[in-house]
Order: structure tokens, then C-alpha cells, then sequence
């Protein structure tokens, strides 16, 4: 693996759990054709304004059960548009984890030692702090508080996809060879 | 090795197991709306892969805003119109033989026991009700099945939920799936399926098994099934007898191959007295808030019946029951939206629309609507609803609006009383 591709470097923004992908992508904004439209109220009820703050390469610490609710993969897109690299959560729901596989944003699980029975995502840091992501070692380091967080690995299968940016772009580049 | 339902359908369909956890099986349906399924129509233009599987093994619905409410639902349902036109789509349904797509797909018997479905709908899951494994994807996913009948799904894991017992008058189907939800919690069965069996279980309807399957994913479930039993074949047998030769006992038959075996592997088991249970109402923004309904004391604007989950005949025969010569409070608006065309049919010729209409509700269009906030009944901050719908998600209804999630009958009791009320005072005697 390339050195570049298995080490990131992002800021994050902290959110709880059971984000659903309402909350991620409204409704009301589904049936828009224009993309800026839709982007635009990305996480307005979670985060006001994301879309004017959120900068390329920014990660996403969130509680249990991310993305849960509606199957709506636009909750994918508009994070990966805005630029977010990954989300980093303690458990997502199905839909949502199977969907940022097949689009190319990174989903990444926090491994829950046991010892943290109050674990909460706002351990990693403050809004505004930078991680360092090993994909390698699997772990999360806070470039502010110097914590350490490991993370289940992806399967090999998934980490395939992942590199090549979402199942249909992999998908046709299988089709190629 | 001893298998579940949901273990013994992937078998029965598995086309691909080299990936692990993952594999690749077979549809035999895959299901299509006008809010999800444009992005994928769009997408595999793009790519220069606009074609089908199986035009015969597709069915397509207009059902989140219909009729259209702006140009923009408008363009939506016209890509959708025109997709299945050209793909010569044959089950597919516009106005004026729509509905919700869960209650529409299972009434024009397009589900069968051990059939595997996708959607680009979380709500999926609810043709678990017959037998058949269904669940939720996104667009990627829904496009590989539109093009290849196929999906990468996770070989399933499975908990057992026991309903044993009867329910007390005045408690439905709604209140054993909201005090499931309860106890599973909102993530509570992630990446499982559900399989529900015990004593209880012969004496729910399929309107009934349908409602329950509906909000699994409520619990993160994958999906929720009900093994097939005479009232699965007797619900579809307008659809199934010329096949099984007018041999209703046949056709039982050939569906017991979808029971699961006795000593098949459930990470957990769950029994549910449902004679203990009362009617339920959520709070706040989680589907697994629940509480009694006579614990509530809150003043609510709107009443919405209607939606995947409890827009059935049987739904609104219940409410119904409870409205019959009684007015809805001065202050509340009262929304009923018939979840298919024959089920408003239906309610039009047992006077149930008079019912509903003397007490001052208004009768809306199939569709969605107002659930997810897109048309029909959209909330404005502030305002309060209870609802017979699956999700009471923060804006879920409109934006600063608050979503309380209740049976048909509670949802009709406290449309006269201008508040969140327990049921059974209206149905004794």
C-alpha cells in the first residue's frame, strides 16, 4: 500500500449518536436537481451551516448507530461532496455503512475496550482538532491530546472497493482487466 | 447444519460466497419508487448501462408525492414515468392505481414465501411479513439490481422474537412493534434479521405481520420475517391457486420449506408477552422513546393516519370504529391518506370515507405524503402530530416539527379529545 494512501490527516466535527440520514439529507431537498441545492442543507439540524464550514479532508466522530433510518444514499454524497473523508462512529446502521462502501467515503468503527464503559465520541477531541488515521495499523491518533483509538479493520474485500472509489468505478475497472 | 428462514432463502439464491461475510445472491424481485430510483435511472444512463434484468421481475410505483406537488417531484415522477415506459415495465403504477409501495406490492400479490427483495426503501423489510427475505439498499446497490438481478448482501444472522399471548382490546399490531422497538433499542438488531414465531403468531393477519415487519428497521434490523402459515396462502390466493391446482393444503405445503429448522442458530432470543401490552406512543426524536399512551398529556395540531405501516383497510376500519358519530377537537387537522387505491375503494364502499369525513378528517391521495414531510400534511415548527407512520425522526414531518408514533386508533381517539389518549375508553361496550 502507498504510504500516502494509508496514513490521513484531517480535522473532525463531533456529533452524537443515532445521526439519521433525515437529519444528514431532509427530504424536502431529495427531489432537487441542483446538487449545490441539496448540499446546502446537509446536517442543518445537527451542525448549522456544515456546508460553509466544512473543509476537504474533514472527518466525522459520531456515537452508535450513524446513517441510521432512511435508505437514501444522497446522505452519502452530500458528505463525500462537501469533501468529508470519512466518518468515524461506533457502530453504523446497515444501509448507511453498505452505502459509503459502495460510494467510495471512508466508514470507520471505533473498537470499544473494556474499560470504556463511558466512552463518548467527544474523547477523540474537540471540534476543530486534527487526527492522524493510520489504515495500516488501524488506529486514530488526536494531534491535540496525543490519544490513541484503535478501529476494526475493513476486509480486505471492502478496503478493495474503498481504493477504488465506490463499487461501480471498481466494478468496471474488474471489467477492464 | 440446522438453518434459519431468512439462512435458508440465501441459500436457495446464492450465486457467490468467495468474499467472506458477504455474498452475492440472486433477486426475484426488485422494487422501484419515484424518490430513489431516479438517481439510479440517471446514474446508469451516465455510465451507458441503461437496461434491465428482467422487466417481468420489476415493479415500479409512484408513491412519495403523488400527484406531484412542485416541478421538482414533478421532474422525478416524469424520469420514473418515462424509465419504465422504455423498459417496457408492465407493472407499474401511476395515479389513479397507485399506493404505497409496501401495501401495494403485497395486495397486487407480487411477494411469495422465499423470494428475496431489494428496494431503494428502508421500509423493504415489510415483505418479510410472507415469508420472503426483503430488505433496504441504496442507489448503488438498487442499480447492480436493476442491471443484473443480483446483490451483495451479508450472509444473515438471526434473532428470534416470541410473541406469546393475546392482545387486550384496544391494542394493535403498533404497539408489539413499538414495545419490540423499546427493548431491542434503535440499534438493537443491526445487521440482523428478525424471525418472529410463537403462540401469538397464527392469529395475527398478514395486515397485521405486515405492520410489525415495517418497522424492524426501526431496531436497525436488516429485515423481519414471518414463516408462511394458511393465512399467508389464504391472503395470496387469489394470486397462487391455478398454480397449486385449487389446493390451498398444496400450496402450505410447498411454502413449509421456509420454516425454520428447530435447532437453527438465533444470537437472541426474545419473548414478548403481548397480553401485558397497552397502547404506546413515542416521544422525542427516537422510534425506541416509548411510553403508554395514557402517561401522555400532550396537545397535538395534526392527526395523520395513513403510510406503510398503518394505512391499511383493517387500519381504517379501526379508526373508523372510533370516529363513527364523534367530531375531531375544533383545533386539530385530521389526515387520512388510504396507503392503495383499492384500499380507499375499499373504505368508500363500507362508509368508512363518510365516517372519517362527518368527523371533519380530510381524505387524501395514496401516497407517502406527509410521513417523511414531502407533501400532504408537511408540519411547520412548532406543531405537534401523532401519526400512525414509522418514524418520529427530528423534521422528519417538516422542519421543527414533532412526530408522535401511535396505532390507528390512538391516533383516532386522540384526534377527538385534541390530545394524545389512550384508546379504550372508546372501544368498550
Amino acid at each position: 500500500m502507498r504510504e500516502e494512501k494509508s496514513k490521513l490527516k484531517g480535522r473532525i466535527w463531533i456529533v452524537g449518536d443515532s445521526i439519521n440520514t433525515d437529519l444528514i439529507v431532509p427530504s424536502r431537498v431529495l427531489t432537487e436537481q441542483n446538487p449545490d441545492k441539496m448540499l446546502e442543507a446537509t446536517l442543518e439540524l445537527v451542525i448549522p451551516d456544515f456546508y460553509k464550514k466544512v473543509q476537504k479532508g474533514d472527518f466525522i466522530i459520531a456515537g452508535k448507530n450513524f446513517g441510521c433510518g432512511s435508505s437514501r444514499e444522497e446522505a452519502v454524497y452530500v458528505l463525500k461532496q462537501l469533501g468529508v473523508r470519512g466518518i468515524i462512529a461506533f457502530s453504523f446502521a446497515r444501509i448507511f455503512f453498505r452505502n459509503c462502501i459502495n460510494l467510495g467515503l471512508l466508514p470507520i468503527v471505533i473498537k470499544e475496550e473494556d474499560d470504556s464503559q463511558n466512552f463518548a465520541p467527544s474523547d477523540l477531541g474537540n471540534e476543530g482538532d486534527l487526527i492522524s488515521i493510520d489504515l495500516t495499523k488501524s488506529t486514530i491518533l488526536s494531534l491535540n491530546s496525543n490519544k490513541k483509538f484503535t478501529f476494526h479493520p475493513l476486509s480486505p474485500f471492502l478496503q478493495s472497493y474503498l481504493d477504488k472509489n465506490g463499487a461501480l468505478s471498481y466494478i468496471k475497472e474488474q471489467l477492464k482487466q | 447444519m440446522e438453518k434459519t428462514i431468512a439462512q435458508k432463502i440465501f441459500d436457495a439464491h446464492l450465486i457467490d460466497d468467495r468474499f467472506g461475510k458477504t455474498v452475492i445472491i440472486t433477486l426475484d424481485r426488485v422494487f422501484a419508487h419515484e424518490i430513489t430510483t431516479p438517481p439510479a435511472i440517471k446514474d446508469l444512463d451516465q455510465r451507458g448501462l441503461d437496461s434491465v434484468f428482467d422487466s417481468t421481475k420489476i415493479k415500479a410505483v409512484i408513491d412519495h408525492v403523488t400527484p406531484s406537488n412542485d416541478s421538482l417531484s414533478a421532474i422525478q415522477a416524469q424520469i420514473m414515468r418515462n424509465w419504465a415506459h422504455r423498459h417496457h415495465i408492465k407493472d407499474f403504477f401511476d395515479i389513479g392505481r397507485n399506493g404505497v409501495c409496501h401495501a401495494l406490492f403485497p395486495e397486487k400479490g407480487f411477494v411469495r414465501p422465499g423470494f428475496t427483495i431489494i428496494m431503494g426503501d428502508s421500509h423493504t423489510c415489510t415483505h418479510g411479513a410472507f415469508g420472503a427475505f426483503a430488505c433496504g439498499t441504496g442507489t448503488t446497490a438498487l442499480e447492480v439490481g436493476i442491471l443484473k438481478g443480483i446483490a451483495a448482501l451479508e450472509y444473515p444472522k438471526c434473532i428470534k422474537v416470541e410473541l406469546n399471548g393475546k392482545l387486550q382490546s384496544g391494542v394493535y399490531a403498533k404497539d408489539v412493534i413499538l414495545t419490540l422497538i423499546k427493548e431491542l433499542t434503535v440499534n438493537g438488531a443491526t445487521d440482523h434479521v428478525i424471525e418472529f414465531t410463537g403462540d401469538a403468531v397464527p392469529n395475527l393477519t398478514m395486515e397485521e405481520r405486515m405492520t410489525i415487519t415495517n418497522m424492524v428497521v426501526e431496531a436497525g434490523a436488516t429485515s423481519g420475517i414471518f414463516a408462511p402459515d394458511m393465512q399467508t396462502v389464504d391472503y395470496l390466493w387469489p394470486f397462487i391457486k391455478t398454480e397449486y391446482d385449487n389446493d390451498k393444503n398444496a400450496a402450505l405445503q410447498d411454502f413449509s420449506k421456509w420454516n425454520a429448522d428447530p435447532d437453527a442458530e438465533y444470537s437472541k432470543v426474545i419473548k414478548i408477552d403481548i397480553s401485558t401490552i397497552q397502547p404506546k406512543i413515542t416521544i422525542q426524536f427516537r422510534p425506541d422513546q416509548v411510553i403508554n399512551a395514557s402517561d401522555a398529556k400532550i396537545k397535538i395540531d395534526q392527526v395523520y393516519i395513513g403510510s406503510c405501516t398503518n394505512g391499511r383497510l383493517s387500519d381504517l376500519r379501526v379508526a373508523a370504529k372510533i370516529l363513527k358519530d364523534k367530531k375531531i377537537a375544533p383545533h386539530i387537522r385530521g389526515i387520512i391518506a388510504p396507503a392503495t387505491t383499492e384500499i380507499y375503494r375499499s373504505a368508500l364502499k363500507e362508509g368508512l370515507i363518510d365516517i372519517f369525513m362527518d368527523a371533519g378528517f380530510v381524505v387524501t391521495a395514496t401516497t407517502c405524503g406527509a410521513c417523511l414531510g414531502m407533501s400532504n400534511g408537511v408540519l411547520a415548527p412548532g406543531e405537534v402530530a401523532i401519526s400512525t407512520t414509522n418514524r418520529n425522526f427530528n423534521g422528519r414531518m417538516g422542519k421543527g416539527g414533532m412526530v408522535h408514533l401511535a396505532s390507528p386508533a390512538t391516533a383516532a381517539a386522540s384526534a377527538i379529545e385534541g390530545y394524545i389518549t389512550d384508546p379504550r375508553k372508546y372501544l368498550e361496550g
